[in-house]
């Protein structure tokens, strides 16, 4: 029950922290908005009913992912910056229950982008969402953010001593976008990508969207889905419980 | 002889002071990966829809892509200055506005047309588009303009950045508007007419045109016109940032705003 208490608490706090930051609450959403917008106009052009839809599926997903790239990336660094890493690191908990809930908020932003570019594509590209299976289509929504969090608590741990992590978060976006095949299918994408794509567990649940937006069964893509975002997320714990012991050994904790 | 050194020296001195935090650890995943990874993105996209072909995607995205390091840099010339509290040494210095200025711009569109240019090259050969030898030359040249009037409009941006702090914030969605609006991804005749009339009035839409025309074998005499309105337009655009930092820099000297972070 405290451990329960614990995580809300950190998730509400770092969610109101969040909403109020103009680079956070509002580009976080406006930037995937205006992918989403570009790429849908590239295939208004053309005009086929069926590959809007395609894409315009994928393209509502775009802002799960890039709520965590450059934000995970730094979760790090700003904490560093604020003097909170050492009362992070020193709090009675693991370390991956202090993260977690950051990246989730971070996540849930994301999914507010959702909302926003379904509403959007419906408004500016009169693409209502045809949807033939709705709750395993919201299951599918909310599978990809938190595995998307996931994602982006490996992401915070592994960049760790990469001082310019940002530059790293936000060039990894365009090619999330690619690979997790938002907008692009993936019979289109190499041979040698395809590995890379099926790795992201954002890639499954845009499948699952689809597939349950197309009727079809999507519990195998949601299984996959949630099964590598776990991996991560076992990855990233035993990743940040040894850095921040070797980061406590050597004193380095607090160098920026 | 002093606006000259002011213009050059003193603009290249300024560049180096205020990104003296710009790393290959930075410059790479920035301003090279980056564009790269967005060429491939819309090239893919483009491919998907059936819609133009890869150099069309290749040459928009790395103009579009130069207007960030044009547009960041020159906000960050006065957010920089500052965050390091020498805004107010700048402003009160003898020398005269434009020399001070525009010098802190030449660096800018050097670095922008670096970025448009190595996005082009590289963009090109790995999807194997193919751009003429003897357009090159000239592309070079086109894509040095639409920096030039990128960096204008940074200048607007610098001068909105003396009254407004969110530099960041405000480039990134002013580098959107030019995503969609500028014939990017889509032709500016593809585009609705509200949008089209936009992006004719911002700066690299002419030049992508150009560019594009350059890649698929025009001759200099048939993009003449395009890349003069986009000169014009860079120019507009530079002269709309030195009227307005003279007007922000009055603003916040009244309000004694001028080193608020």
């Amino acid at each position: 029950m405290t451990r329960l208490r614990q995580l809300a608490v950190c998730y509400w706090l770092q969610l109101r922290v969040m909403m109020f930051s103009a680079f956070e609450g509002f580009l976080q959403v406006v930037f995937p908005l205006m992918f989403a917008t570009a790429a849908l106009l590239v295939y208004r052009v053309d005009g086929d009913p069926d590959a809007m839809l395609f894409a315009g599926i994928g393209a509502a997903a775009m802002g799960i992912f890039t709520s965590q790239t450059t934000s995970a990336a730094t979760l790090m660094q700003r904490e560093r910056r604020s003097g909170t890493l050492e009362l992070l690191v020193a709090a009675p908990l693991s370390f991956s229950y202090v993260i977690l809930p950051i990246t989730a908020a971070m996540a849930t932003l994301g999914l507010y982008s959702v909302v926003a570019v379904i509403l959007w594509d419906w408004w500016l590209f009169d693409l209502p969402l045809h949807v033939q299976n709705w709750p395993v289509f919201v299951l599918s929504v909310l599978m990809a953010t938190f595995t998307i969090a996931l994602f982006g608590f490996l992401l915070s741990v592994t960049v760790v001593r990469y001082r310019t992590a940002w530059a790293l978060g936000s060039a990894l976006e365009y090619p999330g976008w690619l690979l997790g095949g938002f907008v692009v299918p993936l019979q289109l994408l190499p041979d040698w990508m395809l590995p890379l794509s099926y790795s992201m567990p954002t890639t499954w649940a845009i499948q699952a969207m689809r597939a349950a937006a197309d009727g079809k069964s999507a519990w195998f893509d949601l299984a996959m889905c949630l099964a590598v975002g776990l991996v991560y997320g076992l990855l990233a714990a035993w990743l940040g419980s040894r850095l921040v012991d070797a980061a406590r050994r050597e004193g380095t904790l607090a160098l920026s | 002889m002093s606006n000259l050194r002011v213009f050059f020296v003193g603009g290249l001195m300024s560049f180096r002071a205020l990104f003296n935090w710009m790393n290959p650890w930075i410059y790479i995943p920035t301003s090279l990966v980056s564009p790269l990874c967005q060429i491939l993105l819309f090239a893919y996209v483009g491919r998907a829809a059936g819609v133009g072909n890869d150099e069309f995607y290749v040459i928009g995205n790395a103009l579009n892509y130069a207007a960030i390091p044009c547009m960041f840099a020159m906000t960050f010339t006065i957010g920089g200055e500052r965050f390091s509290q020498t805004l107010g040494l700048v402003l009160i210095s003898p020398a005269r506005r434009i020399p001070l200025f525009l010098g802190r711009s030449l660096p800018v569109i050097v670095n922008g047309w670096v970025t448009a240019m190595f996005g082009i090259a590289i963009g090109s050969w790995v999807l194997d588009a193919h751009i003429p030898g003897d357009a090159w030359l000239l592309i070079a040249l086109v894509v040095a303009i639409g920096s030039l009037a990128s960096t204008g409009l940074g200048l607007v941006m610098g001068a909105i950045n003396l009254v407004w702090r969110d530099g960041a914030t405000l480039g990134n969605v002013v580098f959107l508007v030019l995503l969609i609006f500028t014939g990017t991804n889509v032709a500016l005749d593809d585009l609705p007419g509200w949008m089209a009339a936009i992006g004719r009035c911002l700066p690299l839409s002419h030049a992508i045109e150009a560019t594009r025309l350059l890649g698929d074998g025009a001759s200099w005499s048939s993009v003449q016109g395009l890349v003069g309105t986009e000169l014009a337009i860079g120019l507009v655009y530079v002269v709309i940032g030195l009227g307005s930092l003279r007007l922000f820099e009055h603003l916040s000297r009244t309000g004694a705003t001028l080193d608020k972070i």
